[in-house]
């Protein structure tokens, strides 16, 4: 147990200074832009079709579970609010977060991984190119920036989704339907929404390049860093969400 | 042999060197001179510290304490950039090639070249690749993926990719290992030829007797973290230490 503290307290350690060495060399210039926007088509682009189907379900199940209790209380018309709320506010964030801690982070976390035990991060490192702007920073910066979009598009399906439910069971046009969920949402549901998941974004993407570029010797630590990637990400989202969630009770934020 | 080192310019310097892995001493008081143009082959057992050797003169690996010179100026305490200078004149084959397996043989060429040589022409990039794909012999190959070569094609590639930047030093960890002597003696040969054509400065850590038979002209052995001996293969066969008899036989 003590042991399991240290070495966790160790990790956390190195982690930190993985996060400042990533600030000190995106800072410097040129910009790896090009490998940026690689990095962001790569990343965003694959993991599209699984938000896609992911947000579409979320938004249908959310939508059908909920149902029965607002028809309980004779509320069912309250449906394309609630849902919308629930979606920009909470559930579309931290669920498209968690998808993509699986999806890029595992992928980032093996592809670092199997660069370093095969020495291609320390030939490029001879080779005169910083692996740490080159391969971290493009990669970090991809992920926090493509996070957001990511988690924009799984809410414009999710709500298409929850629209389709809401017409197995009555019938509402589409444009009652965004009316009723964007009379709901404010700039307070919105905001703090978005910033968030900037934050999930880069805890994605520093903890899977930081669990690739120290992975050990051997093919067994390119699968034990895609998989501690994923599970490490997926701890930050949730404690990224708590800490958010508590600073907008605590401070309110501006209320639009 | 003393004679001619004496009349040429000493490129690496290494003086004092230390290298620990927590308690495990790998280099000890470590002290090698070596002058341009040599072809200095490193030997010794297993995890003796060979390529940890070749590793600090690029500060892949940080040494403790001790100082190494390389075109006369000590590397040991410079800031990164810096030392990013002086590596784009060092070439470094690794024992598995190291090529990116995501890349083409095209672009793994190019990599460096457009990382380095800002402001060439594609005209002048693309020849560079097929000048160095000559060199190896694998023009052919300029399309392939990295897995889609064979372990002697991969060294070569990887060789011709360090070539593309034209070192001043070339350092070669275990270049002939993992395969078959008719490969490893072409590998041995190229090495030679290549030295004779660019005029580079080579350190091959090897364990192949054939490969420091053809290639060295300098061989150094080490052993409980220092240099304990040195002197051309002839030199060498000639000694008494059992261990040096049993590796070359």
């Amino acid at each position: 147990m003590k042991k399991g503290i240290i070495i966790l307290l160790e990790d956390l350690q190195e982690l930190t200074r993985f996060t400042i060495d990533f600030f000190r060399q995106i800072s410097k210039a040129p910009f790896e832009a090009k490998e940026f926007f690689k990095q962001s088509y790569f990343l965003g682009y694959n993991t599209l079709p699984l938000i896609a189907i992911t947000a579409f379900i979320l938004g249908l199940v959310i939508t059908l579970q909920s149902r029965p209790v607002l028809v309980d209380f004779s509320a069912e018309s309250l449906l394309p609010s609630m849902v919308s709320v629930s979606i920009v506010r909470e559930i579309g964030p931290v669920v498209t977060a968690l998808i993509c801690a699986g999806k890029m982070g595992s992928g980032i976390g093996a592809e670092l991984g199997s660069m370093k035990v095969t020495e291609q991060i320390d030939a490029m490192e001879v080779s005169g190119t910083n692996p740490m702007k080159y391969l971290v920073g493009s990669r970090v910066l991809a992920t926090t920036f493509m996070l957001p979009i990511l988690i924009f598009f799984a809410d414009g399906i999710a709500f298409f989704g929850s629209f389709i439910a809401v017409n197995i069971h009555s019938s509402i046009s589409p444009t009652l339907f965004l009316t009723d969920a964007f009379a709901s949402l404010h700039f307070f549901d919105v905001i703090p929404a978005t910033i968030k998941t900037f934050f999930f974004g880069f805890a994605i993407g520093i903890i899977s390049c930081y669990k690739g570029y120290h992975s050990e010797a051997g093919t067994e630590s390119v699968g034990k860093a895609a998989n501690s990637a994923v599970v490490m990400s997926s701890v930050a989202i949730f404690i990224i969400d708590l800490i958010a969630v508590q600073l907008q009770q605590t401070f309110g934020f501006i209320k639009f | 042999m003393l004679k001619d080192k004496k009349n040429k310019e000493e490129i690496i310097d290494i003086k004092h060197l230390r290298k620990t892995f927590g308690d495990n001493k790998v280099l000890d008081d470590l002290n090698l001179t070596i002058h341009k143009g040599e072809n200095v082959a490193i030997i010794g057992q297993s995890g003796i510290g060979k390529s940890v050797l070749i590793k600090c003169l690029v500060r892949l690996l940080e040494p403790n304490t001790g100082e190494i010179k390389i075109f006369n100026q000590n590397i040991t305490p410079i800031h990164h950039d810096e030392l990013d200078t002086i590596r784009r004149r060092i070439g470094f084959l690794f024992q598995g090639g190291a090529l990116y397996d995501s890349m083409t043989v095209r672009e793994n060429l190019e990599f460096p070249l457009r990382r380095n040589s800002k402001g060439m022409t594609k005209e002048e990039i693309e020849e560079l690749i097929i000048d160095s794909l000559e060199n190896v012999g694998l023009k052919e190959a300029i399309n392939h993926l990295p897995n889609e070569l064979s372990g002697g094609m991969k060294k070569r590639v990887a060789l011709a990719r360090t070539l593309i930047l034209k070192p001043d030093i070339i350092l070669y960890d275990e270049p002939t290992t993992g395969l078959d002597p008719i490969t490893s003696k072409e590998i041995s040969e190229l090495i030679v030829k290549i030295q004779n054509k660019y005029n580079t400065t080579s350190i091959i850590i090897t364990h192949d007797v054939n490969c420091v038979k053809i290639a060295a002209n300098t061989i150094h052995v080490l052993r409980d973290g220092y240099i304990s001996d040195s002197g051309t293969y002839e030199e060498l066969i000639k000694k008494d230490d059992p261990w040096i008899q049993q590796f070359f036989t």
